[in-house]
């Protein structure tokens, strides 16, 4: 076990330098002068674009910029935006509205994807199992800024039960209706794989020792079926959280959560350099981390893991 | 001590005297997209406490599906039984409720799988997949069932049982996986041990311990044993009688060591011709000709009939009954019955 | 995908048995194991490969040609969206067609699904929009297949230091989410087409067939046929793709054909978020977008637009889950 978690944390390391290097390449390299930009129409200053460009190391080779960016990052410094104002400032107002609105449909989809799961895989081609295919590939065809609008439809312009657009993003029951729609494509994949987990599972020769050992259904069901039916699910889960908080950005868009896909979606229009790469090394480090967790919580449900 | 038995049986205070098990007339069916595969049609045996009856036969002759009705462990859908009776103790299992049966399956009934790596759960220590034989039945504590876990490994010899307990199927050798399902089978001393091809997935050397082993905690229980095998080899050793089957049907009974003295079954006869004999050596080996039927089309009359060198026109006319096999002086050789029109002839061939 | 053809035996496939010596000193022999027929899949008596198995199997699902129908009338509408419609998808009138509703009884004609807030006919916005969106899934499909499935190959075949180097690629790219890198790539590029956005989303969404692939070549690789190829000599690239290719691609094809309907889907969201394609290309996701607008006076100006996105979607996903169940009949 420890050299299994130790091989795992040491696997991450290249993992880690290799994907913010790789966004530092996409922000820094690419074509358009996020300074020149800075300027909008107006004609720049050559000298006070230089200027700039010195303070944010712009001039210097990109390998240069991520080594200092690096080292620091490595004393919790995110950067300046061009603004002037911190990255880590920005993020600070932001990331707390995205972990909520993430982990109210984290719960959503785990709560009812396990739950549609459990429903159609145990009953395989019954009239609820066929319900929930066909509303899960529904859900999963239907793009998500769609949903976003069909969800505003109903539920604010028609309902009224809530307000098209979250005034406040910091209320936890605005963020409701914002979750549901960004977990919901999540949610049909947790259902449909749970489904079809249960189903090659209810096949496995160790369910019929368990019926051939004269246990209750229900133990049979609780014990033996789920507890292997779930390990793919948990990992699904585990590394969606923070597909989630990625995904967060046109939902936050459409309903206006004043989260991190928010600020994200404007730093990139307006080729803020430091602010992406910030934002997207947190979330490449909650991804990487959330990896991690999954893989560890892998090895504590799959014996054979653990002992490979 | 067996409650649920007593309530079982005839009336309390006289002791069930027929046969353990007794199955008459079972028929399974498995509904497929292509039709209506007939696995089994028509099987009649019993066993009584302390006998072993073997089964033989290939894949698809039935055996397995025969022993998984009498489990109640097939899957139904696809599987049906449109007839035939299964009696325990004198009891049809197949009109029982759910719960009744479900209290017969591994505390009266225990059954032993092929392929123990698969058929033990790999997410759960064999001590608590033990141990869950005692919580289920006996209600006892988790701890309780972690000792009498630890006891029955023992009990089927798995070295340093103490310390393995705790761990999961994938860490034993096969040989040991398979005393861990024996000792499962065993964990509520039942009346009656189904063994489905209990060796046949283990090393040549392995099959000898495990299956002396087996038949050592037989007699010591005195428990009825069913082995399902298509291996003679195995059988010889262990078996008191034997049933062959092909097709779904049983096609030969007899006591062991005149079956393979004398088969009065064309099948039979082919069977033990195509074992290499040291003999033999440097002859051609025998092969039965032919593929066993499809089970959605079985062919009409005597199912082995295409096979057969001996088959003659009533062999694809009618099906064969099992009849009584006797010597020609008439004196009828006890147990042995023969599903062939010629079992005279065939008994006299050499 | 694990074995394929044992799935319902009742008696697992034993080792072909040698028995040992019996009482009589004679050997036992065990029945002959290969010819023997299981009750659940007699019916798979006749030789039959997994392809045509799974095709005869193909062949009867409802809705499996429901969406191929579906997917051809698409891809002809692609490439000949004028034989759907006379009307100018471009042409704007802000005068006398601005905001008109539907008109049912202009069956198939301009004003069929209504004109949106530049008076253009979203009926025929609608039909040459399907141009960009399978253009897009079916371009990036093929580069991800080529790309992933090359780098998954050699990661499996050659394991060792290779397959660690590769795998960690594989890992860097798989921590950016498609559509977050997507966004910032094709930022940096002002005028940005269809190829554009097909090459972007090819370069971040290599990884997963990739892994698929690797996974799949990984097993073939230690199967019977492949070692046996291997010690009659076969070199590198005939025991690759004469041997494992074959046999490792179902998996692919499989995840390639639900992936489709996702870029599908990921060309739209970021042509909505105005990052992915741009005017003149009629794309829906840029429909969707300039419909929000006007979403309250005029639904019908999103629906028509999102209704083709999600059925075009739905399509692939239902091709894909098809084609899977068929070449995967475990997952039935």
């Amino acid at each position: 076990m420890g050299s299994y978690v130790l091989r795992r944390v040491l696997q991450m390391i290249p993992v880690f330098f290799g994907t913010t290097l790789l966004i530092f390449v996409m922000v820094y390299t690419l074509p358009g002068d996020p300074v020149t930009a800075l300027f909008g129409e107006k004609a720049a200053d050559p000298a006070v674009v230089a200027s700039i460009k010195h303070k944010y190391f712009l001039d210097q080779p990109l390998w240069k910029q991520y080594l200092h960016y690096m080292g620091n990052l490595f004393q919790g410094d995110f950067g300046t935006s061009f603004t002037g104002r911190p990255v880590s400032d920005i993020m600070a107002g932001a990331f707390p509205v995205t972990i909520r609105l993430a982990l109210l449909a984290f719960v959503f989809e785990m709560i009812l994807g396990l739950a549609l799961g459990m429903l159609s895989g145990l009953r395989r081609g019954s009239v609820q199992d066929t319900l929930v295919l066909v509303l899960t590939l529904m859900v999963i065809s239907i793009p998500v800024f769609v949903l976003a609008y069909i969800a505003q439809t109903v539920f604010a312009t028609n309902l009224g039960w809530v307000t098209p657009t979250v005034q406040d993003s910091y209320d936890l029951s605005q963020l409701v209706l914002p979750a549901v729609v960004l977990g919901s494509l999540s949610l049909a994949y947790v259902a449909r794989l749970t489904r079809t987990s249960i189903g090659e599972n209810l096949r496995a020769d160790y369910m019929r020792t368990a019926v051939a050992k004269g246990l209750p259904r229900r133990t049979i069901v609780l014990r033996h079926l789920l507890r292997n039916s779930l390990i793919p699910v948990i990992t699904f889960l585990g590394t969606d959280l923070g597909a989630l908080m990625g995904g967060a950005i046109v939902t936050e868009g459409i309903f206006n959560v004043q989260g991190i896909g928010n600020v994200l979606y404007r730093a990139i229009n307006t080729k803020e350099g430091p602010t992406v790469v910030g934002i997207v090394t947190v979330l490449v480090i909650i991804y990487l981390v959330a990896s991690l967790l999954v893989d560890l919580l892998y090895a504590v449900l799959d014996p054979r893991i653990r002992y490979a | 001590m067996n409650t649920a038995v007593d309530r079982t049986g005839r009336e309390a205070g006289t002791p069930y005297q027929g046969p353990l098990l007794d199955v008459r007339d079972l028929h399974v069916e498995f509904v497929t997209r292509d039709g209506v595969a007939r696995a089994v049609n028509g099987v009649n045996y019993s066993v009584r406490a302390g006998e072993t009856l073997a089964v033989l036969g290939e894949s698809g002759s039935g055996k397995s599906v025969t022993a998984q009705a009498v489990m109640g462990i097939l899957d139904m859908p696809p599987a049906r039984i449109p007839r035939g009776e299964i009696r325990f103790r004198g009891r049809d299992m197949l009109k029982m409720g759910k719960d009744e049966r479900r209290r017969i399956r591994g505390r009266k009934i225990a059954m032993i799988f092929q392929d123990a790596l698969s058929a033990l759960n790999p997410v759960l220590s064999v001590g608590f997949q033990l141990g869950e034989m005692f919580r289920a039945h006996h209600g006892v504590s988790r701890a309780e069932a972690r000792t009498k876990a630890v006891e029955l490994m023992e009990r089927v010899r798995i070295p340093a049982a103490k310390e393995r307990v705790n761990d999961y199927p994938h860490q034993f050798s096969g040989g040991m996986r398979q005393r861990i399902m024996i000792a499962m089978a065993l964990a509520l001393e039942p009346d009656l041990i189904i063994a489905d091809e209990p060796t046949t997935a283990l090393d040549v050397t392995v099959q000898a311990q495990v299956m002396d082993l087996l038949a050592e905690l037989q007699a010591e229980y005195n428990m009825g044993l069913i082995l399902i095998t298509h291996d003679l080899g195995v059988v010889a050793d262990v078996a008191d009688k034997i049933a062959v089957m092909y097709a779904g049907r049983i096609v030969e009974t007899a006591p062991v060591h005149e079956l393979y003295a004398r088969p009065a079954h064309p099948y039979t006869r082919g069977l033990l011709d195509s074992i290499p004999r040291l003999d033999q050596k440097g002859q051609e080996l025998y092969a039965i000709k032919g593929l066993p039927p499809n089970l959605l089309r079985i062919p009409p009359g005597c199912a082995f009939n295409p096979r057969c060198p001996r088959a003659q026109d009533v062999c694809r006319a009618e099906v064969p009954e099992l009849f009584p096999v006797a010597e020609d002086d008439g004196t009828p050789l006890e147990g042995r019955r023969s599903a062939c029109f010629f079992w005279k002839e065939t008994l006299h061939d050499r | 995908m694990p074995d394929i053809h044992d799935e319902d035996s009742f008696e697992p496939h034993p080792k072909p048995g040698i028995s040992r010596l019996d009482y009589a000193g004679e050997q036992g022999m065990a029945v002959e194991q290969e010819t023997l027929v299981e009750p659940d899949v007699a019916k798979r008596e006749e030789a039959r490969s997994l392809w045509g198995d799974a095709w005869r199997d193909l062949r009867r699902r409802p809705i499996f040609l429901l969406s191929v129908v579906l997917i051809l009338l698409l891809v002809v509408m692609a490439v000949f969206p004028w034989a759907f419609t006379d009307a100018n998808p471009r042409k704007a009138d802000l005068v006398h067609d601005y905001l008109r509703r539907p008109d049912w009884t202009d069956f198939f004609g301009a004003g069929w699904f209504g004109y949106d807030a530049q008076g253009r006919s979203i009926y025929a916005r609608v039909v040459y929009g399907a141009r960009a969106s399978i253009t897009v899934g079916i371009f990036v499909t093929a580069a991800v297949t080529v790309l992933g499935g090359l780098t998954g190959m050699v990661a499996g075949y050659y394991g060792r230091a290779v397959d660690a180097v590769i795998s960690r690629v594989v890992d860097i790219f798989f921590g950016i989410p498609l559509l977050l890198g997507a966004l910032v790539l094709l930022n940096a590029f002002t005028t940005r087409t269809v190829w554009t956005v097909v090459l972007a989303l090819a370069v971040l969404g290599w990884t997963q067939i990739a892994r698929v692939m690797r996974g799949a070549v990984l097993t073939v690789k230690q199967s019977d046929y492949v070692v046996a190829g291997r010690a009659l000599g076969a070199g590198t690239g005939r025991l690759m793709f004469r041997h494992i290719l074959p046999n490792a691609v179902a998996p692919v094809i499989v995840v390639a054909t639900i992936a489709l309907g996702g870029y599908i889907a990921t060309e739209a969201t970021l042509s909505f978020l105005g990052i992915g394609l741009q005017d003149p290309t009629i794309s829906w996701g840029i429909d969707i977008s300039s419909a929000q607008k006007v979403i309250r006076t005029a639904p019908y100006v999103l629906f028509f637009p999102a209704a083709a996105l999600s059925a075009t979607v739905l399509a692939f996903i239902m091709m894909g889950d098809a084609v899977r169940d068929a070449l995967d009949p475990k997952l039935r």
